[in-house]
């Protein structure tokens, strides 16, 4: 019996130990490897999924023309996606992995700002270029060289919110929930918050509530909120949620209207919201519905591929990771050394000023971050995401 | 008359942790066992009600064509969700803790291979379905009455009314009848017990039959009330059942209807008092003081032995 365990210990281990150092193998210099750091399960498994999908789709487009050329010479694109869970602590490791044992150029994502914030800081420090596509929140690149963004600022959109809502709804107060325990929703909450006191006076914002992430009962915050009869409800939350807070909220007996942000833009919002959502505002990255050129052209062809319109993170996605690929083909060579490549292609993304996206024209300053429109949608009765207006930086 | 809106939402999230705590105080009055694999039985349930409405009103699941009116659909829902959930109790019970007490071991490693139990039913919900949510079709009209500033829909009705019954029903079972008296009887010495020519096995499946079933009808009303489905979503409010039946006394259930209520109370009184960022931390320093006061729970008696 004893020997039985002794043999059955020595044989896990030996699996344990040939599969690491299979991992090692497999090196081609002929291949460029970029790391994709999503949110493949946990809360907004479709962020990851759509995420997932439009990188699959430009690698196919440029594997079938032979690979990606630099310096006259083509490589072949391997995608290597790891899955963060949708939590702070697996995007570390999942950007740990990626780095040291897949030994990846560049790493795309994560999306979340609860996640992009750590995993920019792990990429930062290890000397990995990373582009996350969704993360709206100032920390991510803040004073991180290494880490850029293919979206605008949360200190941009709020203001946006902030004006849109005022002028549409000809609103004079305002109530916000959110996600205590995520950085996006809690910083956009406040950004939010100091924007409309700044605007419309103290004391005009009536209930500001938080709630946790996996609560799925609100009732007691929306009941504050309505008992303090707002003009209208800001939800800075994932998708998720905002199906249970709208849904309970006109349960309670709320009529008045909601804003949201740039969170409530996936393809699955409708399904789990249903016709509570439909007539509501949120400011986004870009409207499907009547886009024109190349924004149509990837939306038809997601479409035909996946059988389901692109959310703003697809196409933002599709954008970050092009633009990896431009630095990777502006730094005109290819090092043997992980390292001194990793080192050109930063250089060659900071180098980037200007980048024609499907999500719209991008300026680029130095710091990471993109100057860039953001949209405002309205949810249409077909349940789809209809342009408003367009709101540039000055 | 906010305070009366707030009073109605506490009944009805209330009834969802005492419904859930039934099934812990049950399992623990007759085995000593803490379950903690229940609050995954509940989500189990959820689901097992999302393919059963979804099938019968041919929207999805099987194919069964059928193509029902939801009420209809309701009708059987209800019913064949506590069966399977109850099916799915019982398995657990016969396939891991069985086994486990037929050899003697010591009910610590029970409760870990309970654990366990629930996060291999997670798991395994995340590998079968994915990690995509699942919308709860609507299945029955939702009616919202306005009583003087007072919202309340029927559904919130029904989950209060419903906590209610199963109480009186399960307070009857287990006080009235002759296998309630035999539950009560393992609870108190199960080694005496069988010598008395009581099927000791029968009695346990019953009793997880009766504490899954109950969490397979707390599933499909919680799915109906908030109506998007995932894999971890009776982790959290299993652990806060549990909580509820530990505070209410584990082993009464009286203390489950009265701690599940007074846990949704406390819960809800925090936030519309203080600043919802405190709730947590405040609903649980509350309870955290009274079983200082009653360290068995407020209904609960002392043992010498406990987990």
């Amino acid at each position: 019996m004893k020997k039985m365990t002794v043999k059955v210990l020595v044989a896990v281990l030996a699996l344990a130990l040939g599969s690491f150092a299979l991992m090692g193998c497999g090196k081609d210099s002929d291949t460029i490897k970029i790391g994709f750091n999503l949110e493949l399960t946990g809360d907004i498994p479709k962020v990851g999924e759509a995420s997932k999908f439009a990188a699959e789709m430009l690698k196919e487009d440029i594997n079938s023309k032979g690979g990606l050329e630099v310096g006259g010479k083509k490589y072949k694109l391997e995608f290597i996606y790891q899955d963060n869970e949708a939590k702070a602590e697996s995007a570390v490791n999942a950007a740990l992995k990626l780095i040291n044992q897949d030994g990846v150029v560049a790493i795309v994502g994560p999306n979340s700002s609860k996640q992009a914030i750590p995993a920019g800081a792990t990429c930062n420090d290890s000397q990995v270029p990373m582009v996350t596509p969704w993360s709206t929140n100032p920390d991510t690149t803040k004073d991180r060289p290494w880490v850029f963004r293919a979206c605008f600022l949360d200190p941009f959109q709020g203001p946006v919110a902030v004006n849109f809502a005022s002028k549409q709804f000809g609103a004079k107060t305002s109530a916000v929930i959110f996600d205590i325990a995520n950085d996006y929703s809690k910083g956009l909450a406040e950004i939010f918050k100091a924007e409309w006191e700044k605007k419309m006076g103290a004391g005009t914002v009536v209930g500001f509530e938080s709630h946790g992430t996996k609560d799925q009962d609100f009732s007691a915050q929306l009941t504050k909120i309505i008992a303090a009869k707002p003009d209208f409800i800001f939800i800075p939350d994932n998708y998720n949620q905002v199906a249970l807070i709208v849904k309970q909220a006109h349960d309670l007996g709320y009529k008045g209207p909601f804003m949201g942000s740039d969170a409530w833009g996936s393809a699955e919002l409708m399904t789990l919201c249903g016709k509570d959502c439909i007539g509501q505002f949120f400011s986004t990255h870009y409207a499907a519905a009547g886009a024109q050129g190349a924004t149509k052209e990837f939306i038809d062809r997601y479409n035909a591929k996946y059988k389901y319109v692109p959310d703003d993170v697809a196409a933002l996605t599709w954008d970050a990771t092009r633009l990896v690929l431009q630095a990777v083909q502006a730094a005109g060579k290819v090092e043997k050394d992980i390292k001194a490549e990793r080192k050109l292609v930063r250089d060659a993304l900071a180098g980037i000023k200007e980048f024609a996206g499907i999500t719209g024209n991008m300026k680029f300053a130095g710091t990471g971050d993109p100057n860039k429109c953001a949209v405002v949608v309205q949810i249409s009765p077909e349940g789809k995401f209809e342009f408003k207006e367009s709101v540039c930086p000055e | 008359m906010e305070i009366f809106q707030h009073i109605l939402n506490a009944l009805q999230f209330g009834s969802f942790y005492a419904l859930i705590a039934l099934g812990y105080t049950l399992v623990y009055g007759v085995l000593r066992l803490i379950n903690f694999a229940h609050g995954d039985i509940f989500m189990v349930g959820a689901y097992i009600a999302f393919f059963v409405a979804v099938s019968l009103l041919g929207t999805g699941g099987l194919p069964l064509g059928t193509g029902m009116d939801p009420a209809l659909t309701l009708a059987l829902t209800v019913p064949v969700t506590m069966v399977l959930t109850s099916v799915v109790g019982v398995a657990l019970e016969r396939t891991m803790y069985r086994p486990l007490r037929r050899k003697g071991a010591n009910r610590l490693y029970v409760v870990i291979t309970a654990l366990m139990a629930g996060l291999i039913l997670e798991n395994g919900n995340l590998a079968l379905l994915g990690a995509s949510r699942k919308r709860f079709p609507d299945l029955i009209e939702k009616v919202v009455w306005n009583l003087g500033g007072v919202s309340i829909t029927n559904l919130k009705v029904i989950v209060i009314v419903a906590a209610i019954l199963v109480f009186l029903l399960l307070e009857f079972i287990v006080t009235k009848t002759k296998i309630g008296m035999a539950m009560r009887g393992i609870s108190y010495d199960k080694f005496a017990i069988p010598l008395m020519g009581i099927p000791l096995d029968t009695i346990i499946v019953f009793t997880f039959i009766l504490g899954s079933g109950m969490a397979g009808l707390a599933g499909i009303l919680f799915a109906m009330s908030y109506p998007i489905l995932e894999p971890y979503m009776g982790a959290l409010i299993g652990w806060k059942a549990f909580i509820a039946a530990v505070v209410g006394g584990i082993g009464d259930i009286r203390g489950a209807i009265v701690g599940g209520f007074l846990l949704g109370f406390i819960e809800l009184g925090v936030v519309a008092v203080f600043p919802s960022t405190l709730r947590d931390l405040f609903a649980f320093s509350v309870l955290l003081g009274i079983l200082w006061l009653r360290p068995t729970g407020i209904f609960g008696v002392a043992q010498t032995t406990k987990i």
